[in-house]
């Protein structure tokens, strides 16, 4: 929710957007950001808020291809988008490569930051499906992450790259 | 890119303990199913906003919230009127404080605001919005008043007083005036006087260091839910729920039994999430309103109002002789405890000084009081800034010397049989291991660059043991379910896990373990002290030997011999002595799957106030490099070397290795808060509070030591806390080296480097 | 009536009657300063106006005389337009460094100058291209020089009811490069303490031609720094050039003291970034034989 609240009645708005390939329709207010739309309206909390401000990266989804933080997008502007968020990364129970390298390296602790980072590492690797350690470092600056110091989550990514670029 | 490696002395051959296995929560956290505190809803939920102070430190002359009560949507409003007052908690203090007339305060704000943040009313609305809007009608009358934010500058006589009731512990006579210095806890040993007289050289340095953030990414989040009958549930995130209970119990002058606490899954705590916060406002409203209540903190409130770690002021002086024998060390250093007592002053007295023998030593840890939000704990609490200032120290007395730092603190480790100067007798520990896995490390004597430095510190922490308990129950196929109470942040399930895997001798994946509510399981203290997979897994391995046992006894039941004649052995019951191999075997499945029709239910459970966690050492080795114009700084290589006692999933002990050593180096380069003339917070936010993002950091080698603790079924010593305690210290070193010049404050952010470097260059000239 | 309204209009014209119609009605480009200034509650507008539905403001215009960018146009998207990034590859790389890739992926160019952060990275390296801001309004278009945009933190020259429609840069001659360095603790993830925009073009004989130095977080506004252009006409980049830059930097801040950094260390950082990015602006020239 963003602001002081409204003044009076809310400005309801009708969307109409696509998520994780199904259309979904939603009511939400001006004040209400995609994150808000998200968690609390259609109830996919995979979507962690962490600051509201874009500083953290844990609300971030795929909008019509590039990655954004959903705490910074309004609900209202998805009309018509495409948007991707963790919980459409597995694939009628197989998990996505990234999510399964997470597992496999250990890149989680807490992990309130994965959905974020692996949501972020899935749009970074389509612009850059063979990048360098500096450069995927860069590409997930974006994301914090309190618990496991980084490392394990970049071994995770370029070894899910790796096998990317295999069966491609 | 790095390493990492185990090297180690620990024997014994398992089929899952000291081996990675997946974790048992993985799936549900790659998924995004993890359910966290912010992640609950319940029917009916009412949202909560606080009205926090805008100023540092204020008395509250009058607070009117009729215009928030008389709007549509609220349903209710709590102030500390509506909070049990307790009076102050009385001496003896234990090493650590408990005062519920200070918790009460905390939580919400009685005659004064302390700090810029302090909770001072709390609305639960139909909506959100409506609750922000409704926090914005109370009307507050505040008188402010002066504050300080120094520890130092709070200790001396004429500053602020935060409470005019606090009287400076153990003074003789009783003083007169109100103190914000709550008292001084130390140790000394041998004769001070004649050590630094007896020593070659004595080098006498000044510290400082800032508070900082745990930097949990998942901001506190709580729902509260009571019923008519008085009953209490609450879902939270939390390093604790029993603990939790306890506290609200006691504060709400409500029985322990009222209540039902579940531990949200748990998005990063690191000692922040070990008390409570909005948890008392929201159960008050939901008792007033008989709707659940949801609480969730913004980021800014996160860093406003809940504890960071303390920041501190230092002096120590340690002599040595020419051979690098230690003889003499004394160190006095002032905590910033924040707007209440109880800093972490007794372990920081430990911190000093333990890894070494040090004939002639005294440490005074002043507990004081300033206008900042109370300090929380923060893995290993006191003791980096602490273990800097000594460690820095010794290695400028090494260089003096023209000694090798690891050497000479070899010279002076501890071993198995020496004291502490505050009392521990170490039993079986790795110092010397740790010290010698660093110098024989290819990165301590790896050449530098241009403009680099390195560092070295050698860290010390005392971990903590206490109560826990854990239930196993064998299901009838075979598969074991086990109860816990401590949450887990780190990946404690999966340790768990493994252990009683490896007792059953079962595949792990038949093991399924789960944090339960604290209706459900025995008391359990905090998932902190570095204390979990030590504490929690001696309950575990304790419950899954009841069931052995009681499998056993199923096997001889029905091999009608005595029980005393079956052993258990990977898995199965096995007929011994003058009936072994005469039987044929029975597996954990058969048993199972007989136990309904035969002796009922196998279970075991276990409750235990766990001893001997002994203390783990931990050393890095840090490059940093300096770009001589801006006095920016880049970690280049950073290495970690830690006795884990015995590392029951190695993944995870190197995870707490790397994340402790980039917290370490966040609090060292640039983490701080940033406070205005008024005492108001400025950096309340991510972009400002500067934690490190993925590219300010190289990969983190680490090298596991296994020298294991004999106190523990499967040797383990605590491995969360060590790996941020001389992280610090090893990072601000290598700055001081890179530049060749003492700064002695932390952060070592860019402007103080550029200019102690100018310093430099003008002392040069 | 209503609360917070919303509107997306597909046209200039449109957008400039809905300004018109809401007092302190605020446009809408990527919302990473809006939405953040809306949440901690430092504005509390009526109607928000999102542009990125009208045309003009979308697009990449190349010309042989002109550039124009529109100023809804994304970091990510300028970024990924290898044509513009060869041509002014400073101003290029100044949109890029705004925030991480997810900011990216949203923040504007047009947002970045509208929000008027001293510290605003793009700013420095649109005022050394030379820029025209062109600006819609009531009483029609018109163009302001870039440098002439700032007028003070949060304030720009926009009248009310005006907004950017795009960004007209010149093509520049042979022989020129720009660049954009800014000073940060971090790598990624934070607001400029210092930041350095600077574009020359070179004479034959390597002198040179013309120059626009700018230095952002400095002052109240990002600056053209006067001095520091007469210190590179004509010069070579020697080692006196880079001195006489390095003290025409410094002499033209008038920074404030803040969580981010000190007057003293801002200065300082000053000198050293103007030095750093006139060489690789510089370098970038003398590869750019046209
Ligand atoms: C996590 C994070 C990191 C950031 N890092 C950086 C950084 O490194 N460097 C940096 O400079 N900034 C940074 N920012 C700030 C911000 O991203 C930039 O200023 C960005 O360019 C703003 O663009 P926008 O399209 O999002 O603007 P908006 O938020 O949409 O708008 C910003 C302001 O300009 C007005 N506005 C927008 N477009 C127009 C227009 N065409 N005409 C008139 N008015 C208009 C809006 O009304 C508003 O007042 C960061 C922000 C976040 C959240």
């Amino acid at each position: 929710m963003l602001g002081r609240g409204h003044k009076n009645k809310m400005a309801k708005h009708s969307v109409t957007t696509t998520i994780n390939g199904d259309e979904t329709e939603f009511n939400c207010d001006t004040h209400n950001t995609l994150m808000d739309v998200l968690r609390s309206e259609l109830h996919m909390t995979g979507t962690k808020n962490g600051c509201g401000t874009g500083d953290c990266g844990a609300c971030t989804v795929i909008m019509n291809g590039r990655s954004v933080n959903s705490c910074l997008v309004l609900g209202v502007e998805v009309d018509g988008a495409e948007i991707e968020t963790v919980e459409g990364m597995a694939q009628g129970g197989t998990l996505h490569p990234l999510q399964q390298k997470f597992l496999d390296h250990a890149a989680l602790q807490c992990g309130i930051c994965t959905p974020g980072i692996i949501t972020q590492a899935k749009a970074f690797l389509e612009k850059n499906p063979d990048p360098t350690e500096t450069e995927l470092r860069f590409g997930l600056a974006g994301n914090l992450c309190r618990c496991t110091g980084y490392d394990k989550i970049i071994r995770a990514v370029l070894d899910a790259a790796a096998e990317m670029r295999a069966n491609k | 890119m790095s390493d990492n490696q185990k090297s180690g002395v620990v024997g014994g051959n398992y089929r899952w303990v000291g081996n990675n296995t997946r974790r048992p929560d993985g799936v549900d956290k790659v998924t995004g199913r993890a359910r966290y505190g912010d992640d609950m809803v319940l029917p009916g939920m009412l949202h909560m906003r606080m009205l926090r102070s805008p100023h540092a430190h204020a008395r509250i002359l009058s607070i009117d919230t009729s215009d928030a009560e008389a709007m549509k949507g609220v349903k209710a409003v709590v102030t500390h009127k509506d909070v049990p007052d307790h009076p102050p908690a009385k001496p003896p203090f234990g090493p650590a404080v408990s005062d519920f007339h200070d918790l009460s305060r905390n939580i919400m704000a009685r005659e004064k605001v302390l700090y810029d943040g302090h909770a001072v009313a709390a609305v639960a609305a139909t909506t959100e919005s409506i609750a922000k809007r409704a926090v914005r009608k109370i009307k507050v009358e505040y008188e402010i008043l002066p504050h300080v934010l120094d520890p130092y500058e709070a200790a001396q006589a004429g500053a602020p007083i935060l409470h005019e009731h606090q009287f400076t512990l153990g003074l003789e006579p009783k003083p007169k005036e109100p103190s914000n210095l709550f008292r001084t806890l130390g140790g000394e040993q041998g004769n001070l006087e004649q050590g630094f007289e007896n020593s070659d050289l004595v080098i006498e340095r000044e510290f400082s260091s800032q508070p900082v953030h745990q930097g949990y990414i998942e901001p506190l989040a709580c729902v509260a839910s009571s019923s008519e009958d008085g009953a209490v549930e609450l879902w939270t995130s939390t390093q604790g729920h029993f603990v939790a209970r306890t506290l609200l119990s006691r504060l709400l002058n409500l029985d322990m039994s009222k209540f039902r606490v579940t531990a949200s899954e748990i998005g990063g705590g690191f000692g922040g999430k070990t008390t409570i916060y909005h948890e008392p406002a929201a159960i008050l409203l939901s008792m007033k309103t008989g709707r659940p209540v949801r609480s969730v903190m913004t980021r800014g409130e996160v860093l406003r109002a809940t504890g960071p770690t303390v920041g501190s002021v230092c002096r120590i002086k340690i002599g040595a002789k020419k051979d690098g024998t230690l003889v003499a060390a004394d160190a006095e250093i002032w905590y910033q405890a924040g707007a209440f007592k109880g800093g972490p002053v007794a372990r920081a007295t430990d911190s000093f000084f333990s890894p070494y023998k040090i004939p002639n030593a005294r440490t005074a840890c002043h507990d004081v009081c300033v206008n900042r939000p109370k300090a929380a704990a923060y893995r290993a609490p006191g003791a980096p800034m602490a273990t800097w200032a000594a460690e820095a120290v010794i290695n400028e007395l090494a260089t003096e010397f023209g000694l090798d730092p690891v050497e000479m603190r070899l010279k002076n480790a501890v071993k198995e049989g020496d004291t502490s100067l505050m009392g521990t007798k170490h039993g079986r520990i790795g110092c010397i291991e740790v010290l010698e896995a660093a110098k024989n490390h290819p990165h301590y004597n790896a050449p530098l660059k241009k403009n680099q430095g390195r560092g070295f510190a050698l860290g010390y922490w005392l971990h903590g043991g206490g109560l826990s308990s854990a239930s196993a129950n064998l299901l009838d196929d075979g598969t074991l379910t086990l109860a816990l109470g401590t949450p887990d942040i780190g990946g404690s399930r999966s340790s768990m896990r493994a252990m009683a895997a490896e007792e059953l001798g079962i595949d792990i994946e038949l093991v399924k373990p789960a944090v339960v509510d604290t209706a459900s399981l025995g008391y359990n203290h905090l998932t902190a002290g570095s204390r979990t997979t030590y504490a929690t897994g001696m309950a575990v391995v304790n419950a899954t030997r009841e069931i052995i046992e009681k499998l056993c006894s199923l096997a001889a039941f029905k091999w009608e011999i005595s029980v005393e004649e079956v052993r258990w052995d990977s898995g199965e019951a096995l007929p011994a002595d003058k009936y072994a191999g005469k039987l044929k075997p029975f597996s954990l499945k058969q048993l199972a799957k007989m136990a309904p029709g035969t002796v009922g239910p196998i279970a075991g459970h276990s409750e235990i106030n766990a001893k001997g966690a002994g203390a783990s050492f931990c050393a890095q080795i840090s490059d940093i490099e300096i770009d001589p114009e801006t006095g920016g700084t880049s970690p280049v290589r950073h290495t970690v070397i830690l006795d884990a006692g015995r590392a029951i999933s190695p993944d995870y002990v190197e995870g707490q290795m790397q994340g402790g050593a980039v917290q370490g180096i966040g609090w060292a380069l640039n983490e701080e808060y940033i406070y205005d003339d008024n005492g108001r917070l400025l950096n309340t936010g991510f972009l400002d509070y500067r934690m490190p993002v993925a590219s300010d950091v190289p990969m983190i080698d680490t090298l596991i030591v296994e020298v294991p603790n004999p106190k523990h079924p499967y040797g383990v010593r605590g491995v969360g806390e060590p790996p941020l305690v001389p992280a610090p210290a090893a990072v601000a070193i290598a700055v001081e080296n890179a530049i060749g010049r003492r700064m002695g404050d932390l952060p070592m952010s860019p402007p103080k480097v550029l200019a102690a470097m100018d310093a430099q260059k003008l002392a040069a000239e | 009536m209503a609360g917070l309204r919303y509107e997306a209009p597909n046209t200039v014209d449109a957008a400039i009657g809905l300004l018109s119609e809401v007092a302190g009605a605020k446009v809408l480009a990527g919302g990473t300063d809006l939405l953040v200034q809306i949440r901690e509650e430092m504005i509390d507008p009526d109607l928000i106006v999102d542009i990125k539905r009208i045309d003009e403001t979308r697009r990449i215009e190349i010309t042989p005389d002109y550039v124009k960018i529109g100023a809804a146009m994304t970091g990510a998207e300028l970024g990924e337009n290898e044509e513009l990034a060869a041509m002014w590859p400073g101003v290029i790389e100044a949109v890029e460094l705004i925030g991480s890739w997810q900011v990216q992926g949203r923040a504007t160019i047009g947002g970045n100058l509208c929000n008027a952060s001293p510290a605003a990275d793009s700013v420095p390296a649109i005022i050394a291209s030379g820029a025209k801001i062109v600006v819609a309004g009531p009483q029609g278009v018109r163009e302001i020089p870039a440098e002439e945009f700032p007028k003070a933190p949060g304030r720009t020259a926009l009248e009310a009811n005006e907004f950017v429609v795009s960004l007209v840069l010149p093509v520049p001659p042979k022989r020129s490069g720009d660049a954009y360095l800014r000073f940060i603790p971090r790598t990624e993830m934070d607001i400029a303490v210092v930041g350095a925009g600077v574009s020359v073009s070179l004479n034959e004989d390597g002198t040179c031609a013309s120059a626009r130095v700018a230095l952002g977080a400095v002052a109240p506004t990002a600056l053209l720094v006067k001095d520091a252009i007469d210190a590179l006409l004509g010069s070579k980049l020697d080692d006196v050039t880079l001195e006489k830059l390095d003290k025409a930097a410094r002499d033209a801040c008038n920074p404030i003291d803040d969580k981010r950094g000190t007057i003293e260390y801002r200065t300082k950082v000053a000198g050293v970034l103007v030095r750093r990015t006139a060489a690789i602006a510089w370098e970038r020239a003398q590869k750019q034989n046209g």
